[in-house]
């Protein structure tokens, strides 16, 4: 029988992996697509919330299609960001953009 | 094992080697393109949980949009050309020791929580209860993100732009 | 019926069922579909420029198709030095499925569907923009600035006419209540007064089915003059039959779900003798499709192709906003008439 924490180690393990993608990349790209996995992760865990613990008014999946929304958001004005600065600085790795350092 | 044992299984399978492909490849196009299974394993667990329209919404807009507009960023900028630049940075250690160390926190915590029966049943046709819900208790969350949406849309363009 | 609702029965069973059930659909949609379309292709090109097409093969040409798939078959597999072979493989195929998973939804007769999903017109987008990523993928994986080149036009083209396809397939929704194909085409003919909105929703989905399956006057990612080949350049015979079933493929895809939602799908205006229900709509549902992929032939071959400025423009100029205002139209219609 699956049951909820069957689907909460899966988020969890996912959630793991998008942080460490966004920790150790150098393209922002790729930083981006971590970021991806970790909302998917948390996407996960609303909707096997909605189904497990409480499905009044479909919460859960509301709340899953918001995140995924904003989701989209995020990433076209983030790579908007990313295309404007390899534009100006020749680069995409994030390492490499420190005009304002010290 | 029945068929959602297995189901379940090969999903997680999908999503968590997918996802492992996407944070390790050197090869970024193959990083982009290892966001497909992953986010089709995503959906697949929706189907499980009878999250039908999130499904159809999560294959719309995550693997026909999101992921082609990480492909188009990654192709018109270094990204696809800079196969022999390092990938990775010198956090890896450290990253590695948070990562696990916050997992195997979130799962104790998670595994001693008494979730409980659920407090009543699935609603039997999900577009329609995600409209209403949308529609009535939830209609300042749905108008907002709407707005986010006009926002980033212009913002986007704007910063995006060629100036000329 | 939800998706999950087959799960607790003898599940062996309704795997095999279902495994077997997309085999014979799929086969009869690669063989009926892409191949006969090859040649329907030829035959009315030569008819509008006055010439006859193929006739040596077979009675009239009707084998020329499967003598052309024979040749494929025994062409060299090449791919391009440098190039990513994991991907350049993976590319076609993916086309090729995501262009056949369009058929789960389509209703071919009563009770003949291969699942009656409750989300069957928004599976059908979904499914429909996965093509976006083989294509982008094998442009790219072709290492090959024309293949690149064709990989991002298309792409780009092909998420452009995603919005109107959407808006369209929205205003059948609305009208109906129902985004289920099965529940859509039970819902015909539709009302009278539903049909200002339904004619321009359906004209906007065939400029934009026209365009997702980058057909003339859409296809200047693969044109000859343009880009050689465009995004399929280097791929040779049985990758390049792939990316073939994937573009005819999604052609009858968007003709048949046409047929589903503005033509009636399945019904017919009187019973055709001697055949069940079943037949009966089979015939009726066939001839409406072929009849509508004989009108996007027909445009294809008559009409010059569009610029890339101009193609988008089109989109997010004038059908954009064209369903959008559709589609409020559609929404008051609803509510006046209640």
């Amino acid at each position: 029988m699956i049951g909820l924490s069957h689907y909460l180690v899966v988020s969890t393990l996912l959630f793991a992996l998008g942080l460490y993608g966004v920790l150790t990349r150098r393209n922002a790209v790729a930083i981006l697509m971590g970021i991806e996995l970790m909302l998917n992760a948390a996407n996960v865990n609303f909707v096997a919330f909605t189904k497990f613990v409480d499905p009044t008014f479909v919460r859960g999946h509301v709340a899953a299609l918001v995140v995924i929304t904003l989701a989209a958001c995020e990433a076209v004005v983030g790579l908007a960001l990313v295309i404007n600065a390899y534009r100006h600085l020749e680069t995409v790795n994030v390492d490499q953009v420190d005009l304002m350092k010290g | 094992m029945n068929a959602e044992a297995l189901a379940f299984y090969a999903l997680a399978a999908m999503v968590l080697v997918g996802g492992v492909l996407v944070v390790q490849s050197r090869n970024l196009v193959h990083a982009a393109v290892s966001l497909v299974p992953t986010l089709l394993g995503v959906a697949g667990l929706y189907v499980l949980l009878h999250a039908e329209f999130v499904t159809a919404i999560q294959i719309l807009i995550y693997v026909g949009a999101i992921t082609v507009l990480i492909l188009f960023v990654i192709l018109l900028t270094e990204g696809a050309t800079g196969l022999r630049v390092r990938q990775r940075n010198e956090q890896v250690p450290l990253a590695l020791l948070v990562c696990g160390g916050l997992a195997v926190l979130l799962l104790g915590v998670l595994g001693r929580v008494p979730w409980g029966p659920p407090a009543g049943p699935m609603p039997p046709y999900n577009p329609g209860a995600v409209g209403r819900s949308l529609l009535m208790p939830y209609v300042l969350a749905f108008e907002v993100a709407s707005l986010v949406i006009l926002a980033s849309l212009v913002g986007a363009i704007v910063i995006a732009r060629r100036e000329k | 019926m939800g998706l999950g609702g087959f799960l607790g029965a003898v599940w062996q069973v309704e795997l095999v069922r279902m495994v077997v059930l997309a085999a014979v659909v799929f086969s009869f949609l690669a063989v009926g579909g892409p191949l006969f379309l090859v040649l329907a292709e030829r035959k009315i090109s030569a008819w509008i420029q006055a010439r006859v097409g193929p006739k040596h093969v077979g009675p009239h040409g009707l084998l020329q198709t499967v003598a052309d798939t024979l040749k494929l078959l025994y062409k060299e597999n090449i791919v391009p030095h440098r190039a990513d072979v994991v991907l350049f493989s993976v590319a076609p195929v993916l086309v090729a499925v995501a262009a056949l998973l369009d058929f789960v939804v389509i209703p071919f007769a009563p009770g003949w569907v291969v699942r009656d999903l409750n989300v069957g017109i928004l599976y059908f987008a979904a499914v429909s923009s996965l093509t976006v990523i083989g294509i982008l993928t094998g442009g790219w994986a072709s290492n090959n600035k024309y293949s690149l080149l064709g990989g991002l036009r298309s792409a780009a083209q092909m998420v452009s006419y995603e919005l109107p396809l959407g808006f369209s397939l929205l205003v059948v929704a609305t009208l109906t209540g129902t985004l289920s194909t099965v529940r859509i085409v039970e819902a015909q003919p539709y009302p009278a007064h539903f049909y200002p909105p339904v004619i321009v929703a359906a004209l906007v989905f065939l400029t934009a089915a026209t365009a997702e399956a980058n057909r003339i006057p859409f296809d200047l990612p693969e044109a000859e003059a343009e880009l050689v080949a465009g995004y399929f350049s280097e791929y040779t015979p049985m990758r390049f039959a792939l990316f073939q079933l994937g573009e005819y493929g999604s052609l009858l895809a968007s003709s048949a779900l046409f047929t589903t939602l503005f033509l009636g799908g399945w019904k017919g205006p009187f019973a055709l003798p001697g055949l069940g229900p079943v037949g009966n709509g089979l015939v009726w549902f066939l001839g409406k499709t072929y009849a509508v992929v004989f009108l996007l032939m027909w445009v294809r071959w008559t009409y010059p192709r569009f610029r890339i400025d101009q193609l988008l423009n089109i989109s997010w100029k004038l059908l954009l906003p064209v369903s959008m205002v559709n589609l409020l139209v559609a929404g008051l219609l609803v509510v006046a008439v209640r």
